[in-house]
């Protein structure tokens, strides 16, 4: 029988995940504003314009604000704080 | 309030780990099918018109659906649990262990050194750090979890790179770095590594001829212990979960680890430079390491051959510029470069792009754009620039020069690269 080895585990020490809900979810978006978040990855701005021309087109009772992030991978508390303030919903993108 | 993430698809996987990790359930999100930049208006239009390629539906109508469906006790719950790392693995013999490693990915596919108890207690000894003090961080890119460790587990990857303990202060130092040598950039960087003073002596680092190459044992294996301790230290590095480069990067097999030709060098060494006394030792890990060129000889045309062999690098990865101690001597006393400094300004001043290029860049658009947007100088200026202007490349404090060779030819190399910070090794005797 081959001889059997006692190696050590060579990953570290991932932190606790602790559960989250998601936010409710909305009835309808009929009425209601919709941000649309350009996180500024590549692309982004113009994938969000076509966004917002899509619901223009299709569910222009959706009130649709196209919202630019500051920089990319960073946070953007003016951002937020608007979005926090004006939107029932948001969309945002794109990204990894 | 509800809220939809927009992904590529390419990147599904990674987008349900991270939603994983972050306790969430189901996150609310849809795919599009491709990469966005450079489309055109219709191409973009159709993504939004078209299917969803993960789940299979109308991207609208799913998008939609994720704002207004009913959540179930899942959704509200999210999710919860440890993910504990057990110090020994269960007994096995080699064969199996072997297979283990591999298909855990804990390794760079090709043959470790399993490390037994006897292994990583005998690189233990390498520092007088206790085995369960914590030496850092780590994670693949900065929008991921951080994973904690200690002095034993990057022993147990020390020994799995196959480094002896001798060189261990110089493994934990750079353990200690906060740097990881398995980054998740979809431009697939890699980090390189300059280790400086009297340690490259004791441990026998190569800094002459072939240091660059597989030719000593502790900086074949530094290298590859950066490597192996990064991508299991700071919770894998899995192609489209933890590792998005698209091509990859052959430089981090060993993380072009040497030691710098100090003794050779007409200037001071680099961590002299940076703060450090020329008989202590140190670390500097150098990234991103994306492209490399080289010419031959501080010849007439040097100037200009130099600026058309920076003129490759993209203007955010910074600049590394290593030189065989024959060219770095020729720079300094034939050329009058007496200083680093000297030729890190005459490099900043003459490496210039057009306007219409330098803006032109993935990384330009990513990173600097906003900043212009925001009114933050030079860029702000230099977002008014017309496309044929021309301004310098690089920043000053982006550029860095380090000696290594073994003088048998007059090697000028460029390498894309920024040194962040240099580390003391002393620390981790």
């Amino acid at each position: 029988m081959a001889t059997k080895l006692t190696v050590l585990d060579p990953r570290g020490y991932a932190p606790s995940v602790e559960g989250k809900a998601i936010a409710p979810s909305l009835e309808t978006l009929d009425g209601k504003t919709l941000y649309l978040v350009d996180g500024r990855f590549n692309g982004s701005a113009a994938f969000m314009d076509q966004l917002q021309a899509w619901f223009t087109e299709h569910m222009p009772s959706v009130n649709t604000r196209v919202i630019r992030w500051r920089e990319p991978f960073e946070d953007d508390p003016e951002a937020s704080r608007e979005i926090q303030e004006h939107a029932d919903a948001a969309i945002l993108g794109v990204g990894i | 309030m509800p809220s939809v993430g927009v992904h590529m698809s390419v990147f599904a996987r990674l987008a349900e780990s991270d939603a994983r990790v972050r306790g969430v359930s189901r996150m609310r999100r849809a795919f599009v099918p491709g990469t966005l930049a450079d489309r055109s208006a219709t191409e973009l239009r159709a993504f939004i018109e078209g299917d969803d390629p993960v789940s299979g539906r109308p991207f609208m109508e799913g998008v939609l659906a994720e704002l207004t469906r009913p959540l179930d006790e899942e959704d509200l719950r999210g999710l919860t649990f440890e993910r504990s790392t057990p110090r020994l693995l269960p007994p096995d013999t080699e064969e199996n262990l072997r297979r283990l490693f591999e298909e855990n990915r804990w390794t760079d596919f090709l043959p470790v050194v399993l490390p037994t108890e006897e292994r990583v207690e005998a690189m233990l000894a390498g520092t007088s750090h206790a085995p369960d003090e914590v030496v850092g961080r780590l994670r693949p890119t900065w929008m991921r979890e951080l994973w904690e460790f200690t002095v034993e587990k990057v022993a147990v990857n020390a020994v799995m790179a196959g480094a002896r303990p001798e060189y261990f202060p110089v493994i934990l130092a750079l353990a200690a770095s906060g740097i990881t040598a398995r980054q998740s950039s979809t431009s697939s960087i890699a980090t390189g590594v300059v280790v400086n003073g009297p340690i490259r002596q004791e441990i026998g680092m190569n800094c002459a001829t072939g240091a660059m190459g597989p030719y000593n044992h502790a900086n074949a294996t530094i290298g590859r212990a950066y490597g192996l301790l990064s991508q299991n230290l700071q919770g894998g590095s899995v192609p489209g979960e933890t590792f998005v480069g698209s091509l990859g990067n052959n430089f981090t097999y060993n993380n072009v680890t040497f030691a710098e030709n100090e003794e050779a060098s007409p200037w001071e060494p680099l961590h002299v430079r940076h703060g450090f006394a020329a008989d202590q030792s140190a670390v500097t890990p150098i990234w991103p390491i994306w492209n490399y060129v080289v010419t031959w000889g501080v010849r007439p045309t040097w100037r200009e051959k130099l600026l058309d062999m920076v003129a490759a690098h993209d203007p955010h990865g910074g600049l590394v510029l290593i030189l065989d101690p024959s060219a770095a001597r020729l720079l300094a006393e034939r050329e009058g470069f007496a200083t680093t400094e000297s030729l890190v300004d005459w490099i900043a001043e003459n490496a210039t792009k057009r306007a219409g290029q330098w803006w032109d860049h993935f990384t330009s658009e990513l990173f600097v754009r906003p900043l212009a947007d925001q009114g933050v100088e030079p860029w702000a200026t230099r977002a008014q620039a017309h496309p044929d202007e021309r301004f310098t490349t690089f920043q000053r404090e982006d550029i860095e020069v380090v000696v290594v060779g073994g003088e048998t030819n007059a090697a000028i190399a460029a390498a894309s690269g920024r040194r962040s910070v240099t580390l003391s090794v002393d620390d981790w005797r």
